[in-house]
């Protein structure tokens, strides 16, 4: 069956075949930054996720905020995967390639699988934009049959778009505005999805300008009728919905996520949320996201530098609020001393790391998982702390909601790791009730904590954990700092034996606090599989399709993915020791690789990518199998 | 949560012995620190804020370890960082009486950002910088307010950087409460503390304190008792600006102080001290170096300036409670956003 979109939505049969065969579908928009790319890529997604697909986005952003128009700079992407079945990557090569430009296409056409459709809009594609795409002798790659190993639709969209909102009184500029709008509809049609869902989402973004709103809807709907006339265009294609689990759903990006877990952690156990953040790429968007919630009392602070961001978070921990900080790698440098600090106080505090490629400025745009060793080392003297990392958008939800508890309920700060590619990209959220999200403990004095009168705030219960007293607690003035000191009393103290038991103090606290986590449970496979492929962080959509795939062919795989990083799950040695060969795919020089190999004293090995850019399925697969031929020559 | 004692303090008499703890104070007999210590808890009592509801942090230094002989909550950070430290448990928790101890190079040189944001975001809270031109702590390198070829561990043939002028700075930092004490004259400390406690808004109040062990001598124009009288000239609002003994006085040439001598003046010719005037404040802040032109003024101690201006931190809480008056906090309709959808 065949639906055509008519101007009073509604859908009349037609009888040209519909394409169901396949189960998941790669788009990739791309154009400039100034062709409502995103937005494109964003509606796409609501209206799938609506109609039941499964997906996984990503947006790349270029570096420049304003790169000139036209150039290979200045491309902004949206990759999307749907499927009907479950998940977890936003693909690795696109069946569907949309391009506003030529450098749009220069750029992106090697990602595009054999025989992949091209939707192009043949105005990006005059001499100036082939030059500014650097095509040699501004050879147009729509004419000179380059492309026909794909199928090609290039159609003149600004001219469409012009031609069909004239009857508007609107400037060119605000009319061409509106062509990412035929886009989408075209792609809508092809997709056989409805528009109606972007159409209300119009209706509302343009409410107080509704000839706009009317011009934007009119331009979608010609690019959906467009679909019908267009001869070319012989099959559309349908993914069905996926059975996902029964429940609300909505979608979310990893920032996000964030951010709405430490509001709820804050709200559910009546502390106050206080966020003291520097702006830095890709972790500024908590901070905005935060500073709209001021009816739960969040408390946002754009601190003078990252240094301050940590110290005013330790001022709003010691004064009895939920304390955030949230940075990128250069700014987690910046805020160790602070870090430190947390430490030797054991003063609950929660530190974001929203990693990005390094060292020193490095790739702000890019992802990369280059902070694992900063993360658990990187503080002067012996200052063990908890560090948790996030597999995708909606587990930073979880993570960054555990790691508030953990701080809390251990009086330690905890550092959470995410990076550029769960912080950007989004997918489809179960979202918890309030009434199930968990409640601390959160430790205050019992009133045994004290010596003739004289409050002792390093006074600790059996897993070493002190209460959290905060100023104006009558009864209990007493004094922290940064200098050693003594036992229990807290006073200074330059006594070695003291300091040697204190160190050793604050390390099992934080040691024990792997009795109060989760087991480590295998993701995929089964204990004793031949190879093991162990990740954390971002490589978890790629790992766990690549051992899918892996298994499906026959091979003897499983996968482990950790959330705790230090302390690990106790059964985690146990656990890896289970397998033949253990292999850690990540996007560094191998850092949990070495921090396995470490505590375990296993021959773990490492599959390392450095590029800014997440794993594919395939890479992972093609590593996986060099050490299985390794293992078979044994 | 917090648990606030909402007790205004009059119910307990305390005495500036309560504010003692059982530490033994270790800084070098003699030193400056000593003096400004027992001003403090001087005046502590008839501030009238229950002693639990008093916070002191500081930085690293000398001066630093303040916290740690004051019988209230306190907090003995990291090097520069007491400002940004204040900040975030003053944004939290406005009803605190927060006091920030600091020295010359903890919050002139490595805290220097913090000071000065500190300053302009105006936290109604006292910052008590301990200036003694030099860095005590690692035993005697000079510091950012160490006169140009002052001799130290680490200027062996004299330091050639320009000193800051900490009111200049704090000034320019848009600072609403902006003054100078100094160690030997522990009555107009006191009085200064009070001034600066009252101030709705954040307090600046450098104290020039002799560090007899590295620096010592440094003020010695301000303290010596044949010399003090000509070198100092200590201000009070609305008062002509008199000094050595009131013999003489200042007097303004457009812009240009004049030092005049009072035979031949009436106190009505002189500049009058006023603590509102930003202008005039700025020029007294410069009676700090000799120039050939104006030739050598004395050093004036007091309120440079004094101005009222809305808290951060009453600001801050406005924007929130605003918010909260107006939308409801519903975790779950947060947490489902919008645009949700059921998979049934
Ligand atoms: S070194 Fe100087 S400033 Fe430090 S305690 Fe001794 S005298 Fe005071």
């Amino acid at each position: 069956m065949r639906l055509t979109y008519e101007n009073n939505s509604k859908y009349k049969a037609m009888k040209e075949p519909v394409d169901e065969s396949r189960d998941e579908v790669v788009i990739h928009f791309a154009g400039d930054s100034g062709d409502g790319i995103q937005l494109t890529g964003g509606q796409f997604t609501e209206t799938v996720e609506l109609f039941g697909n499964d997906i996984s986005t990503f947006p790349n952003f270029p570096a420049e905020i304003r790169a000139p128009i036209g150039t290979l700079a200045g491309v902004s992407g949206f990759q999307l995967k749907f499927g009907s079945v479950e998940v977890f990557t936003p693909g690795d090569r696109f069946d569907v390639l949309v391009v506003m430009n030529a450098a749009a296409l220069k750029i992106n056409l090697k990602n595009l699988k054999p025989g992949g459709i091209i939707i192009a809009n043949t105005a990006g594609f005059d001499n100036k934009n082939l030059k500014l795409a650097k095509y040699i002798d501004g050879a147009n790659p729509l004419i000179d049959h380059s492309l026909d190993n794909y199928q090609l639709h290039a159609i003149d969209i600004t001219k469409m778009t012009r031609e069909a909102l004239k009857e508007f009184g609107l400037s060119v500029k605000e009319v061409d505005r509106c062509k990412n709008m035929f886009v989408l509809g075209y792609v809508y049609w092809m997709f056989s999805q409805t528009p109606d869902n972007t159409i209300k989402f119009i209706r509302n973004k343009f409410k107080k300008n509704t000839e706009i709103a009317e011009a934007n809807i009119k331009a979608l709907k010609t690019g959906y009728n467009f679909g019908d006339t267009n001869e070319t265009f012989k099959t559309r294609f349908r993914i069905k919905a996926a059975s996902l689990p029964k429940g609300k759903y909505r979608n979310i990006n990893g920032n996000s996520a964030l951010a709405l877990a430490l509001v709820a952690a804050s709200h559910k156990n009546d502390l106050d949320l206080f966020y003291a953040s520097y702006p830095i790429t890709p972790a500024s968007d908590i901070l905005h996201e935060l500073s709209r919630h001021k009816n739960f009392g969040v408390k946002t602070y754009q601190a003078e530098d990252e240094i301050a961001a940590a110290c005013a978070a330790i001022g709003a921990s010691f004064g009895g609020s939920l304390a955030v900080t949230g940075s990128s790698g250069p700014g987690i440098a910046l805020k160790g001393e602070a870090i430190g600090l947390a430490v030797m106080l054991e003063t609950p505090m929660v530190i974001i790391n929203v990693q990005r490629g390094g060292p020193s400025t490095g790739l702000p745009t890019k992802t990369e998982q280059a902070d694992l060793l900063q993360a658990v080392y990187g503080r002067n003297g012996e200052a063990p702390m908890p560090v948790l990392a996030a597999s995708s958008p909606k587990d930073c939800f979880d993570v960054a909601y555990e790691a508030c508890r953990i701080a809390v309920e251990h009086m330690t700060p905890v550092l959470v790791l995410s990076d550029g590619y769960v912080a950007n990209g989004s997918e489809p959220w179960q979202f918890p009730e309030s009434k199930d999200l968990k409640e601390f403990n959160i430790h205050r004095p019992k009133g045994d904590e004290f010596v003739d009168e004289q409050y002792l705030p390093y006074y600790r219960d059996e897993n070493h954990v002190r209460p959290w007293v905060v100023p104006g607690m009558k009864g209990y003035t007493h004094r922290v700092g940064g200098l050693e000191k003594e036992e229990k009393t807290g006073n200074v103290s330059y006594d070695g034996n003291n300091h040697e038991l204190m160190v050793k103090i604050r390390a099992e606290k934080i040691e024990k606090i792997a009795d109060f986590i989760p087991q480590q449970e295998i993701n995929r496979g089964e204990t004793g599989a031949d190879i093991l492929i162990l990740g954390w962080g971002s490589t978890f959509g790629a790992i766990e399709t690549a051992t899918k795939e892996l298994i499906e062919e026959g091979l003897s795989v499983a996968h482990i993915h950790l959330k705790y990083l230090f302390p690990f799950p106790s059964n985690l040695g146990e656990l890896l020791k289970s397998f033949d060969k253990v292999v850690v795919p990540e996007m560094n020089r191998g850092q949990l690789t070495k921090l396995i190999r470490d505590k375990f004293l296993i021959d773990a090995q490492s599959i390392s990518k450095v590029k800014g850019l997440p794993f594919t399925v395939d890479e992972i697969k093609e590593q996986v199998l060099k050490f299985r031929e390794y293992a078979n020559q044994k | 949560m917090q648990t606030k004692n909402k007790s205004n303090g009059h119910g307990e008499t305390l005495t500036a012995k309560d504010f003692a703890t059982d530490q033994d104070v270790r800084w070098c007999p003699g030193c400056g620190d000593y003096s400004i210590l027992k001003q403090i808890q001087t005046i502590l009592p008839s501030i009238k804020v229950p002693r639990e509801n008093i916070v002191f942090i500081s930085g690293i230094g000398c001066s630093s370890r303040f916290p740690y002989y004051m019988n209230t909550y306190g907090m003995h950070s990291i090097h520069g960082r007491a400002g940004a430290i204040v900040s975030g448990l003053k944004a939290v928790n406005p009803e605190l009486d927060i006091w920030m101890i600091t020295g010359d190079g903890d919050s002139l040189s490595i805290g220097g950002n913090h000071l000065i944001h500190l300053l302009r975001r105006n936290f109604n809270l006292n910052i008590v910088l301990f200036n003694n031109q030099i860095y005590g702590l690692t035993k005697g390198q000079y510091s950012p307010t160490s006169p140009k070829g002052q001799i130290s561990k680490s200027t062996p043939f004299g330091s050639v950087d320009r000193p800051f002028n900490p009111i200049t700075l704090a000034l320019g930092s848009e600072g609403t409460f902006v003054a100078r004490a100094i160690d030997r004259n522990p009555v107009h400390m006191r009085e200064i503390l009070s001034a600066a406690h009252d101030h709705k808004g954040a307090s600046f109040i450098e104290i020039y304190q002799n560090c007899n062990v590295f620096n010592d001598g440094a003020f010695e124009e301000f303290t010596d008792k044949s010399l003090k009288d000509q070198n100092t000239l200590y201000l009070e609002n609305g008062k002509p600006l008199l000094f050595d003994n009131d013999s003489k006085g200042i007097i303004l040439e457009g812009f240009k102080p004049v030092i005049v001598d009072m035979d031949s003046y009436s106190p009505d010719d002189c500049w009058i001290h006023d603590e509102e005037d930003k202008i005039k404040a700025s020029i007294l802040a410069e009676f700090f170096d000799y120039t050939e032109e104006r030739g050598k003024l004395p050093r004036p101690f007091g309120v440079f300036y004094k101005n009222q201006r809305n808290t951060y931190e009453q600001v801050f809480q406005d924007q929130i409670d605003l918010y909260r008056s107006k939308r409801e906090a519903d975790l779950d309709s947060l947490l489902s956003g919008n645009n949700f959808w059921e998979v049934k």
